[in-house]
């Protein structure tokens, strides 16, 4: 099975106007691919049926704005990545 | 239906689990129909799309307490299979088909007699209200619907 990084890399490139070859473990997917709200939305409902998650960007959201994380934390492709395996980590222990 | 008020949903019919059915009557007159079109009245294909998108709404609205505010984001997949004019009465359902973080999908879809008219797959994003008389307003409007209402906190 493909990374997680390959997984949303392919799901950006399908869901925007980003081409696959720009979308790099460090790219940010706000600042440097410049993918807007709405663009950002269809790719979260993409990635959550892709990995059967919700991914919490509200919650994500809040906690940039409020200075509790950096938005690299959540926004960086690698660290996206990663946040999304924790997410399916999570969601496979609380099923077990 | 009041077409210049944007009132598109008439009663809601049921509410169960994620699904919602509501029914609506394209009113015979309203000045919409002067110009679409001048001597042949049909209902426009973006105020059915308007009707799929409230009926998601106040799908939602139940579903979240009537805590956050439906907005519309997105329409997929809307395909019209057929025409409706002026007196027709109008069966609307929508499922929530996906519960995101701040948005939700659902799929959508309106009959009259049986027929299929139309259908979308339709994405909200839901945010606080902006305003309490935003929310006071839903309220009275779901009351008149027949939208079951939370209790006040």
């Amino acid at each position: 099975m493909s990374s997680a990084f390959d997984r949303i890399a392919d799901i950006i490139a399908e869901n925007s106007e980003v081409k696959r070859e720009d979308i790099t473990p460090d790219s940010h997917v706000i600042n440097d691919l410049g993918i807007d709200s709405l663009d950002f939305l269809d790719i979260v409902f993409a990635i959550d049926k892709e990995f059967g998650i919700k991914v919490p960007v509200e919650q994500w959201t809040q906690e940039v704005n409020a200075g509790k994380a950096p938005a690299e934390q959540y926004f960086v492709m690698k660290n996206l990545a990663a946040r999304i395996e924790e997410l399916v980590a999570a969601k496979g222990q609380g099923q077990a | 239906m009041r077409l210049e008020y944007f009132q598109m949903v008439d009663r809601i019919l049921a509410l169960e689990g994620e699904e919602i059915r509501a029914e609506s009557t394209i009113p015979d007159t309203s000045p919409v129909f002067e110009g679409h079109f001048p001597g042949h009245p049909l209902m426009p294909g973006v105020l059915l799309v308007e009707t799929m998108a409230q009926t998601a709404g106040w799908l939602l609205l139940a579903l979240n307490g009537f805590r956050r505010m439906p907005f519309l984001a997105a329409v997929k997949e809307a395909k019209f299979r057929a025409f409706v004019g002026p007196g027709t009465p109008l069966a609307v359902h929508a499922r929530r088909s996906h519960d995101g973080s701040g948005y939700a999908v659902a799929a959508a879809r309106i009959e009259s007699a049986g027929k299929r008219i139309c259908e979308a797959e339709i994405t909200l994003r839901t945010l606080p209200f902006p305003d309490p008389a935003l929310a006071e307003a839903m309220r009275a409007r779901a009351a008149a619907i027949g939208l079951p209402l939370p209790a006040v906190a």
